[in-house]
């Protein structure tokens, strides 16, 4: 097959996902993510650059997930959350390396590096941003 | 004089017991367990491979060394669980740690040793000028086929090092390696679980060639056994390491703080440099440490080791081996069979 899974839309995404790359307008001083082509608060007038995110957040809300896409079965139950950046934007994104019942609201998470998807047993990987608690192992003590 | 710049390591959360796995097959776990000398081993996460282990090595690594990740020029992961059997495990990694383009990179593979070839070729890079840091990693997802002696000890994990001549932890003094063609363990292409010579995989394979290189080592350097405050040997069980330092005549206490197989078993291309990494994580500048890998088809690499002073003021960036050992949660057979593909009607 030529372009399974799409190929070049996962690509184009790789450096924001793999590390939390958005970006910063140091008009307004407000953090993107995913990152924008323009600031929306002052189109022209803003200036935006690369800003890679310290990956430190908070669950802002979150929901455990019980009735799964077929891909995502083998890991049932798991947590899908709202997380609250430090630097401000929110994204949504798996909560790993917990019991989902110990996810609460307002938990510190840092993200870690796994694997998202994949295209069936013969395309592609797809590899990203999970947020896990910040624990000893993480350097969080 | 190159050596360690940085070492990180990770090991995936899930453990299984071994009486877990024995009760499935109608074994004596208790007897197994003591036998093999591997009480639990890790498991990986459904969302936990090569790269994302390789990813979360590398990156406690690049902290640990206080260095720019541009500042590496190879990245050489050897593994025999890489996610792709064609794209390298190393781009990812590369990418994950933003490093710059201008690297080379390519994956290894020699069984469990393939990881401690990286180390020699990044040695090589870096002392001919090449490159000024190389990162060499060892990281493996095992998988042992069902009901099969392995599925025992075959576990998860991985180690990242860099490689580099300024700011070394730990010198690299000399290095030797023994290889010969001994078919102790292999895997074909398209096969989802290796195949392994039963009681061959021991003196032929094992012993034979851990104590050519150990002793190949030990003549190249003049040194003897008490020249070394530790030891470090491939973990393919806890009987084997423990019976070659018997053979060596190495005290006991000399090996025994690098024994992580007990607890988390043998992660193959990880095994020794976790092993390795464990040590470093308590040794004393000044002292010395021996390591000799091994990887079935056959070949060990050995390595002398000085620990330098700037270990001291590293430690507690990152987390240790114990911290991710500590760190476990218990999953039973059936799980495990669920996270580990073995339910095959499961997509």
């Amino acid at each position: 097959m030529a372009d399974q899974g799409g190929v070049a839309q996962v690509w184009r995404r790789i450096r924001s996902i793999y590390n939390i790359q958005g970006n910063h307008c140091t008009t307004c001083d407000t953090y993107y993510f995913p990152p924008r082509l323009v600031c929306p608060k002052c189109r022209r007038k803003g200036k935006l650059e690369d800003y890679r995110f310290k990956g430190l957040g908070t669950v802002y809300t979150f929901a455990i997930v019980r009735q799964a896409p077929q891909d995502f079965k083998r890991q049932v139950p798991y947590v899908v959350a709202q997380v609250q950046l430090d630097e401000g934007p929110r994204l949504t994104a798996q909560i790993v390396n917990c019991e989902p019942s110990s996810v609460h609201i307002g938990m510190r998470v840092r993200a870690c590096f796994r694997k998202i998807t994949e295209y069936g047993h013969g395309g592609i990987i797809v590899y990203g941003y999970k947020f896990e608690p910040t624990m000893r192992v993480t350097g969080h003590d | 004089m190159v050596g360690i710049v940085g070492y990180g390591v990770y090991i995936p959360r899930y453990r299984i017991k071994t009486e877990e796995i024995a009760r499935v097959w109608g074994e004596d776990g208790e007897k197994l367990a003591r036998g093999l000398g591997v009480f639990e081993k890790s498991v990986p996460g459904p969302d936990e491979d090569v790269a994302t282990i390789s990813v979360e090595a590398a990156r406690n690594a690049v902290k640990y060394a206080r260095i720019d990740p541009r500042d590496i020029g190879a990245i050489y992961v050897g593994s025999e669980s890489h996610p792709y059997a064609v794209k390298p495990t190393g781009t990812i990694v590369a990418e994950a740690i933003e490093c710059s383009t201008d690297i080379t990179c390519a994956d290894y593979e020699f069984a469990c040793k393939a990881g401690t070839a990286a180390i020699q070729t990044c040695m090589g890079l870096v002392e001919s000028g090449m490159i000024k840091l190389g990162l060499a990693i060892g990281a493996d997802t095992a998988q042992g086929r069902p009901g099969d002696a392995l599925e025992y000890s075959a576990a998860a994990g991985g180690a990242a090092y860099i490689i580099g001549k300024e700011n070394v932890v730990a010198t690299i003094e000399a290095t030797a390696s023994f290889t010969t063609d001994t078919p102790d363990f292999w895997r074909r292409e398209g096969e989802d679980f290796p195949s392994h010579g039963a009681r061959f995989t021991g003196e032929p394979a094992y012993f034979r060639h851990v104590g050519a290189a150990t002793r190949l080592l030990l003549d190249k350097t003049d040194t003897t056994i008490a020249d070394y405050d530790y030891f470090v040997f491939h973990m393919p069980n806890g009987k084997f390491p423990v019976s070659m330092g018997r053979q060596l005549k190495i005290p006991k206490e000399k090996l025994e703080d690098s024994l992580v197989v007990r607890q988390i078993g043998n992660t193959y291309s990880g095994s020794s440099m976790i092993g390795l990494a464990r040590v470093l994580d308590r040794a004393e500048p000044g002292q010395k440490i021996f390591m000799t890998s091994y990887g079935s088809g056959a070949g060990s690499d050995a390595f002398v080791f000085r620990v330098e002073d700037a270990i001291l003021e590293r430690r507690g960036e990152v987390p240790t081996v114990d911290d991710y050992i500590a760190r476990k949660t218990y999953i039973d057979y059936s799980t495990y069979a669920k996270y580990r593909r073995k339910i095959k009607a499961l997509a």
